[in-house]
């Protein structure tokens, strides 16, 4: 398997600073069940908001609150383990107060 | 032609949506914009700057009314290591002068502006719901949208949904862009005072500057880091494509190489006891004119972003002037279309030729190999910066040993890397550029 380097920034922190609307009850972007882990080990890499995570022990796990909404996973891995990405529902996602 | 509900429909009010809707109320047509985020800008992100000839010719007096954040004035380019950074800062009158300036801008204040100029227009406006759907008749035509259950019909929908085209692949069948042909871009917004800016920056008050840089800042991968000078804050961020930051052999997150960029001894002083108020991410087309979907259909026209229309040349990164320029080109089109009777993609491919004979489609043309070449030159992201730091360091550094002459001291640095290699890989890029 690919390696990632030790992650030593906590982007939640940084999440913590945007303003979402959170939909709890729909998830707008969904993946495979048993998902490839070099698929998703993609997305550990590229998704901006670091929402695909892997711990010590290679076990992962993705929470959509918190997405900036870009589509990068959609692009990386569309065809592979991302199921479904839709926009979030009205009213909801991340809300930029600069952009 | 049958009745509508508005003789036009916008999807997106960004920089392309916004100046669509203005252009065709102005032009007297009934328009609505649904645009997915609550307030305009709410989901859209730039670097960025916005080069402003293109603004000028929808909106003349830009300057006295538009959020502008600085006037850039200085355009700085850096090369660096892990340790090392060798930049180039130019000025010149030349950059501010009307019609070639640009500003830096910020996209929920900017597209407000924007949007404010489509409704005093006359545009009418839905907030914070996305478009699921364009509505297609038998024949495969566009005659509207859904949008939360809801269908709206008009005579030509204008396709302004940003950079992840959702819809131009569901409904018009353009086909998704590749991971090599999209960049992802990730910024945080630094809050300093205004004097702090122009001091750290060398600026004259309301002037900013602009850098881009290369190497380090994405662990050699291919993509740059920026920075932007806003009034009040710096924007600062990388986009590193979206293959090869995917690829199993980069081992290092984007939000990581983010950290370690801001932590680089060239780079932690600028934003040095600043306030970090932002963390965003968006997707940049990177792919240029080999990317162009079509974006002429029966009943519908496609503009900005979702058209690809960006263009990264290292040294200059365009796409706002391209989305203002596109739709101001398509809405007249529409509006003609309409009042011509035929909203066909025969009757709208006055869009296409205005778009052909224009800087757009000729500036992508003409660099249209210059994205390939990029992803192809590995050195420039990896070996350059580390060849020009051993030549600063050649250049600058005294140790008291008796020197060689200077030629002597930068031959090796180049003779390891091979002479004819190095020209061949400059004459390659250059033919490309």
């Amino acid at each position: 398997m690919s390696k990632v380097n030790e992650i030593t920034v906590n982007v939640d922190e940084f999440l913590a600073l945007d303003k979402y609307e959170i939909d709890e009850e729909n998830a707008h972007i969904e993946l495979v069940e048993d998902a490839d882990a070099e698929e998703f080990l993609k997305l550990v890499r590229v998704c901006p908001a670091a929402l695909y995570k892997i711990d010590e022990a290679g076990v992962t796990s993705f929470d959509y609150a918190g997405c900036l909404e870009c589509g990068t996973c959609r692009i990386a891995c569309g065809g592979t383990i991302v199921k479904k990405w839709d926009n979030p529902r009205p009213t909801m996602g991340v809300e930029y107060r600069f952009g | 032609m049958p009745e509508t509900d508005f003789d036009v429909i916008v999807v997106g009010s960004g920089c392309a949506g916004a100046v669509a809707a203005y252009t065709a109320a102005t032009a007297g047509k009934s328009v609505l914009v649904v645009e997915r985020g609550s307030c305009a800008g709410a989901k859209n992100m730039t670097g960025g700057r916005i080069y402003s000839h293109a603004l000028k010719k929808v909106f003349p007096d830009f300057e006295s009314e538009a959020p502008l954040e600085r006037k850039i004035t200085h355009e700085r380019i850096a090369l660096m290591d892990a340790s090392s950074q060798m930049a180039i800062d130019f000025t010149s009158s030349e950059l501010a002068e009307e019609g070639k300036d640009s500003y830096a801008v910020l996209r929920v204040a900017f597209d407000g502006w924007l949007a404010s100029k489509a409704e005093d227009a006359g545009a009418e406006y839905i907030w914070g719901i996305a478009v699921e759907e364009l509505v297609k008749d038998g024949s495969g035509k566009v005659i509207g949208v859904r949008a939360d259950d809801d269908e709206i019909t008009s005579q030509v929908v204008i396709l302004a949904e940003g950079a992840n085209p959702l819809l131009s692949e569901r409904c018009l069948g353009n086909p998704r862009p590749k991971a090599s042909q999209m960049a992802v871009g990730i910024k945080q917004i630094f809050e300093l005072p205004e004097s702090v800016i122009e001091d750290r920056f060398l600026c004259p008050k309301g002037e900013g500057a602009a850098m881009l840089f290369v190497g380090d800042c994405t662990h050699g991968n291919v993509g740059g880091g920026f920075l932007y000078t806003n009034r009040e804050s710096i924007s600062l961020g990388l986009v590193a494509s979206v293959s090869t930051a995917a690829d199993g052999a980069n081992p290092t997150p984007v939000y990581q190489m983010l950290e370690d960029f801001k932590s680089h001894p060239a780079v932690a002083p600028i934003i040095k006891g600043a306030k970090l108020v932002e963390h965003s991410g968006h997707m940049v087309p990177e792919g240029g004119y080999d990317m162009i979907p079509k974006y002429v259909f029966d009943g519908c026209v496609i503009v900005g972003e979702t058209a690809g229309l960006c263009m990264n040349m290292g040294y200059q990164v365009r796409g706002m002037d391209f989305a203002v320029a596109s739709a101001q080109m398509a809405a007249e089109a529409v509006v003609g279309a309409i009042d011509a009777g035929d909203v066909s993609e025969e009757g709208l491919k006055a869009y296409r030729d205005a778009m052909e004979a224009s800087f757009v489609i000729k500036d992508l043309s003409t660099f249209r190999t210059w994205p390939r070449t990029m992803e192809n030159w590995s050195s420039m992201f990896t070996d350059y910066p580390v060849m020009v730091k051993e030549m600063g360091n050649a250049l600058f550094s005294v140790g008291g040993a008796p020197q060689a002459r200077l030629v002597k001291r930068m031959m090796p640095i180049v003779k390891k890397r091979g002479l004819f290699k190095l020209a061949k890989e400059m004459r390659g890029a250059l033919k490309s550029l």
